[in-house]
């Protein structure tokens, strides 16, 4: 059972990384043109030189 | 006759709403119009971002919304709009009261507790298994305690965050004295969690972290989706407002200019082009054209328009340029009005909704006794653990929560406003169609209710006379007059000093001879007629006066209309100022049995109190000045767009368009919002017979209890949205 002083704060410390990245993401307005989003992967950007 | 040649309508002035952001950069925001497809997005922004001084340039998909950033000259806003609409888009000022599908403040904060909560019970659910599934030989104190510790530590500052929207709800109503429903949410989250804690401090067995964390994840849910229907409701009136939006041309001492529409007052003149959105109610001055009403009215069929028309603001001016006077600035236009409507409407305190309120207000202290009371049933005499005791208080609170009952009325009514809105009709008040679902009797105004309130000239008639009764004729707006000249399709002989005697005729001199054309007992006519149709006759020199006859046309669909009203059991009457055979007539020809005509306005308002004295519940449809006070008195009434503005301001329910069917679709809306209203009272009262039983012998677990809380107010709001589905 000792194995779980590792392996709580590890699940935790993923966990928050989670929410962590869910809260960035709608901090930087990712769900605001969910509609224009789908659609650009289908655009072909020249690459740029 | 073609608008006098006016200079070229200069661009649009963009320059002057250009911002400045906080890197001193030029910003600009656009709505296009036209957008459809991934590759419309490359294009516009790609043929920007090729610009030089262009730092960015980003297009909003699901709004519309054009961000253009820029360094340099503040004239260079003109070009960037020019080089979007050449590509093919249209291109208008954004208008900030539209936040469609973006994400406002109350949405962002929902998403961000549901993220929160849903992290939370994620990983306590995870911490829970080990806990649930053994026990404490196989487990260890020690483990178990630090298991429970840690889904303190990931629950409490969980439950602080995405708790908020029911903390802060509850607390500024105990703040005044009273309760909502989110007062035992709020109470049971912090019963849960505090004896959890307790709990844990104390080395105990059992915590229940889970279940509060869940149950509070569960709620949020179900609040984000009741969130979330009452806006879909509302984004009809969005469409509308947009037009509200963009630029008009006025003429200005024969000038052209271009101004904001907002900026657009009362008796400025206007051209609107083809094509072009009509930017304010106005008359038309000149020019001749169809207007698609679709936007107002939801009609599809264009509407011919001549001078002296009035035209609204939203709809579309289809073949040819029309010179305008403004009658309404833009806030006071049908279009703001029916906004304004729709909010109203929405936030109306229509008799079911004051019940619900009072039911809530009333519930709230019922079920903290209640569980009060379980806490008190189930350690005191049963002899069950207080903790145990405990959750059962806290899933009583929760499980009773009359979230049903307080969304059983409001979003049906959001609904079927916004239902109605579509088909063009504007109810001004909640409780008018709670009034009109209960009425039996339908009294019809005849002239521009019945019937289009237009003329038409019938039967065929010399073309000599014809001629001199239109030319005679152009020089009046009676709307006989009209009737005639734009039946008369040959040319207009150019009469000159005619004179017009008011509410009588005109006459004139013509090649030696008085030529007069009026009513028959001005023009002398004396033999009685047979003939029931309006009517006015010419008079040539001593010749005998020539005849020329009129008839209103039915509406359509008035048939239809009354034969559907008819069929849900109610009695129809038309009442009329007109004569007795000529309103037979259209009795018959609408299958209306009771009549009666030749009313006066008094006549018609002790009809109605007669009526109503009998203890029948009246809808009055009319749109003149003399059915004003029937519309007024009557249990509930309507009135057509065409209607005066007096009988539209005394009205409960406009209905725009030229047909009469949005009065049946209406009557049957309503009819349907108070079944679905019932049933949704009905789904609520079940739910909570059997929930709060079950709760309170311990059947139900506090989680199972948010789930089941939530899903009673899907369950009435999926119900509400029967609504939508009806044709």
């Amino acid at each position: 059972m000792s194995i779980l002083i590792y392996l709580m704060p590890i699940a935790l410390i993923l966990g928050c990384v989670g929410l962590g990245a869910f809260i960035w993401s709608m901090k930087s307005n990712q769900y605001e043109d969910l509609d224009g989003a789908a659609n650009r992967i289908l655009l072909d950007d020249d690459v740029a030189q | 006759m073609t608008t006098a040649t006016i200079a070229p309508i200069p661009n649009d002035d963009y320059e002057s709403l250009v911002k400045q952001n906080d890197k001193g950069q030029n910003a600009l925001s656009l709505l296009v119009g036209g957008v459809h497809c991934a590759m419309c997005i490359q294009k516009i922004e790609s043929s920007l971002i090729q610009q030089p001084e262009i730092s960015e340039a980003r297009l909003n998909f699901s709004t519309g919304r054009l961000n253009i950033v820029w360094n340099g000259a503040l004239n260079k806003a003109n070009e960037f709009v020019s080089t979007v609409k050449s590509l093919g888009y249209s291109v208008s000022p954004y208008n900030p009261d539209i936040e469609k599908n973006t994400m406002d403040n109350e949405n962002r904060f929902l998403l961000m507790c549901i993220g929160v909560s849903g992290f939370a019970m994620g990983n306590i659910m995870m911490l829970s298994v080990g806990v649930w599934t053994t026990n404490i030989a196989t487990m260890g104190f020690a483990t178990r305690e630090l298991l429970h510790a840690i889904m303190g530590l990931i629950a409490i500052p969980s439950v602080i965050f995405a708790g908020r929207p029911f903390f802060s709800s509850a607390f500024s109503v105990l703040r005044k004295g009273q309760t909502n429903m989110d007062v035992p949410i709020s109470l049971g989250l912090v019963l849960a969690c505090g004896m959890s804690v307790f709990e844990t401090i104390r080395g105990a067995e059992h915590v229940y972290f889970d279940s509060a964390v869940m149950l509070m994840f569960f709620l949020l849910v179900g609040r984000y989706m009741d969130f979330r229907a009452r806006r879909s409701a509302r984004s009809a009136a969005s469409d509308l407002i947009q037009s509200l939006s963009g630029f008009a041309t006025i003429l200005e001492n024969g000038q052209t200019k271009r101004i904001l529409i907002r900026d657009l007052r009362e008796g400025m003149q206007i051209v609107v082009s083809t094509g072009e959105s009509i930017p304010a109610d106005s008359v038309i001055e000149n020019g001749e054209s169809t207007i698609d009403t679709s936007l107002v009215t939801g009609e599809t069929l264009p509407r011919a328009v001549h001078i002296g028309d009035a035209v609204y603001a939203g709809t579309m001016n289809q073949s040819a340029p029309l010179t305008l006077r403004v009658s309404k600035a833009a806030e006071d236009s049908l279009l703001a009005d029916v906004v304004r409507l729709m909010e109203k409407a929405e936030q109306g305190q229509a008799k079911y909704v004051r019940l619900a309120d009072r039911v809530s207000r009333l519930y709230t202290p019922v079920v903290h006794i209640l569980a009060l009371s379980a806490f008190i049933l189930w350690w005191g005499f049963l002899g069950a653990s207080w903790q145990d005791s405990l959750m059962i208080a806290v899933t009583v609170l929760i499980v009773t929560c009359p979230c049903a009952l307080g969304l059983a009325v409001p979003v049906v009514q959001v609904l079927a406003s916004g239902v109605l809105m579509k088909r063009g009709v504007l109810v001004k008040s909640g409780d008018a169609l709670e009034r009109l679902a209960l009425i039996d009797t339908v009294l019809f105004d005849k002239t521009g209710t019945l019937t289009i309130g237009k003329p038409q000239l019938i039967g065929d008639y010399n073309h000599a006379y014809l001629q001199l009764a239109a030319s005679l004729a152009t020089h009046s707006k009676h709307p006989l007059s009209i009737a005639l000249t734009s039946a008369y399709k040959g040319d207009i002989l150019n009469l000159t000093d005619v004179q017009e005697v008011f509410g009588k005729g005109l006459y004139t001199d013509y090649q030696g001879q008085m030529i007069k054309l009026g009513s028959r007992s001005w023009i002398g006519v004396q033999d009685p007629s047979m003939s029931d149709d309006l009517e006015i006759w010419l008079s040539v020199g001593q010749e005998k006066p020539v005849p020329f006859y009129f008839k209103d046309q039915l509406k359509e669909d008035a048939r239809k209309t009354v034969g559907r009203l008819q069929d849900q059991g109610l009695n129809i009457t038309l009442l009329s100022g007109d004569r007795q055979n000529v309103a037979d007539i259209i009795a018959s020809e609408t299958g209306i049995t009771s009549v009666y005509a030749e009313q006066t306005p008094i006549d018609k308002y002790n009809q109605l109190e007669n009526l109503k004295a009998a203890g029948h519940k009246i809808l009055m449809v009319g749109d003149g000045l003399n059915d004003a006070p029937v519309l007024a008195g009557a249990d509930v009434s309507m009135a057509p767009g065409t209607a005066i503005d007096m009988a539209q301001n005394a009205a409960d329910i406009v209905f725009m368009g030229d047909q009469l069917l949005p009065v049946s679709y209406t009557h049957q809306i309503a009819k349907l919002t108070q079944l679905l209203v019932k049933e949704n009272f009905a789904i609520s009262i079940i739910y909570n017979f059997i929930a709060v039983p079950a709760a309170f012998c311990g059947l139900i677990t506090p989680m199972l209890a948010a789930i089941a809380m939530s899903g009673s107010s899907l369950i009435v709001i999926g119900n509400s949205f029967r609504l939508r589905r009806y044709k």
